[in-house]
């Protein structure tokens, strides 16, 4: 399982990179890996405002529907068109290639409800 | 109650499958993905760890007439070593269990049953097979690997020597390899062409890795298999048949003998005169999402049925589903919406199967 040193995780296996008032959003390599073959991703619509902790997105696998949690608070100004296409981006290149929006942070002060790599590391390991 | 394991369970270790519960049993869903061990299967072959299933054997004087009260099809008319499919009725005329009957000498028969259904459906064989008859419940004793795809009949001939090649789809033969004698029949769940293999169970192990060191085959778990038999529009006990539904509502009406006598034949008839409550149908999504067990089916914002199965299918690439529908709504081509509480899917009712481009009979 990959952990990224540069990122920020939640419980709920999300990781977020911030750069200034941006954050990039995406699902991290031990949720891709639970999920199996990602089928489908639903956008968030670009303008929405999600809020921290509740849906922004919904993942399907062959198996099931996930709902995605929003690590932080903000508004949508860019979502990963090129999932549509090829949502199995997930699965290969979950930190990169696919990161699924980029929202405009409200709060930027909620990151420190979030994890670094070494403390989510810790926490995965409670998980087994 | 307890979950069982396979007598493949640490090959399946070995191989780092993940693991799910099916019908009372500790189950391989997948290995290195469900869609790249779907696909594999269409392309190559794959090997399918199947010993949680049920095997009976139904034996002795007047077998074949008692059997054929207890089972749809017509079991007394099928030839030496040929496989029938078909259904156990209960009073009401819903499905007990669909299974497969193969026909070992005239008046000896192995019955292949569901495993969560296992204990029901032989329950209901003591009920109704008379003294005379034996009824043996051999399923502890026997390991079923299937192998299924393209390639299957070389790999076969290849790896144990025998020469599957003179079966046609829906018979078997008994040949000798790990020193015994086995049943290979040509049947599977997944529109390939495939093979089943019955061996005793302290051979599973051995048949399994002999199958697996030929580089055309791949594990596939129950994963694939579901997508495999969903692309056909093949029924799962559970989902598109249970207790309260009867193989005509199923659109199974082709393996159902109305000209003999059985079960809950006079229901059917019934049901038929009266006009069936509900009808099977398969349909396809407009985009890659898939209809999930349990979708409201809609139509101009009324209900008019449940979704049984979906996925995504990997073959198509796109959201596939089935489902019952009050008959009015049946025919292909009408549109359709599968909600739930979050999700709402445009959807059009489609021909079966979906996938038409299946090894199965070539």
């Amino acid at each position: 399982m990959s952990v990224e040193k540069n990122l920020l995780y939640t419980k709920d296996h999300e990781w977020v990179k911030i750069e200034g008032n941006q954050a990039t959003i995406g699902i991290n390599d031990y949720a891709q890996h639970a999920l199996g073959d990602i089928t489908f991703v639903e956008l968030p619509a670009m303008g929405k405002d999600i809020k921290q902790q509740e849906t922004f997105s919904t993942v399907e696998s062959v198996k099931a529907a996930s709902d995605i949690y929003a690590p932080m608070s903000g508004k949508v100004i860019k979502v990963n068109e090129a999932l549509n296409e090829a949502p199995e981006v997930l699965n290969s290149d979950p930190y990169n290639e696919g990161w699924i929006a980029i929202v405009e942070l409200d709060e930027p002060s909620e990151k420190e409800n979030l994890m670094d790599a070494a403390s989510y590391e810790e926490y995965l390991k409670t998980l087994d | 109650m307890d979950i069982k394991n396979t007598p493949l369970f640490e090959e399946h270790k070995k191989l780092e499958a993940k693991f799910g519960p099916f019908g009372g049993w500790n189950m391989p869903i997948s290995y290195s993905g469900i869609i790249l061990e779907h696909n594999w299967t269409r392309n190559s072959a794959s090997i399918f760890d199947i010993c949680h299933m049920g095997e009976f054997i139904i034996s002795g004087p007047k077998a074949a007439e008692a059997l054929n009260k207890i089972v749809t099809m017509n079991v007394e008319e099928a030839p030496l070593k040929s496989c029938k499919y078909g259904f156990m009725l209960n009073e009401t005329g819903g499905v007990i269990d669909d299974l497969i009957v193969y026909r070992i000498e005239t008046d000896k028969f192995m019955m292949v049953v569901n495993a969560a259904t296992t204990d029901k459906d032989l329950e209901n064989l003591k009920k109704h097979v008379p003294e005379s008859v034996s009824l043996e419940n051999i399923s502890d004793n026997i390991a079923k690997i299937d192998l299924q795809g393209p390639l299957s009949k070389e790999i076969i001939q290849d790896v144990l020597s025998v020469d599957v090649s003179p079966l046609e789809y829906y018979t078997f033969s008994i040949y000798n390899f790990l020193g015994q004698e086995n049943i290979i029949s040509r049947t599977g769940y997944t529109g390939e062409l495939g093979f089943e293999i019955y061996v005793e169970v302290d051979k599973a192990v051995e048949l399994w890795n002999k199958l697996l060191s030929d580089e055309r085959v791949k594990p596939a778990g129950l994963g694939a298999r579901d997508t495999l038999r969903l692309e056909m529009s093949y029924p799962l006990y559970g989902h598109e048949l249970d207790d309260k539904t009867s193989p005509l509502e199923a659109g199974l009406k082709m393996f159902v003998d109305l000209k003999k006598d059985f079960i809950a034949k006079d229901m059917l008839l019934k049901s038929q005169q009266e006009g069936l409550k509900k009808r099977l149908v398969c349909f396809k999504v407009n985009s890659r999402r898939a209809p999930r067990n349990g979708y409201k089916i809609v139509k101009d914002n009324n209900e008019i049925g449940l979704v049984t199965s979906g996925s995504f299918s990997p073959s198509l690439g796109y959201g596939i589903g089935m489902g019952f529908v009050v008959p009015e709504y049946k025919d292909a081509g009408t549109q359709i919406k599968l909600t739930d509480s979050k999700v709402q899917l445009e959807a059009e009712i489609v021909k079966r199967p979906f996938y038409k481009e299946g090894s199965l009979k070539k």
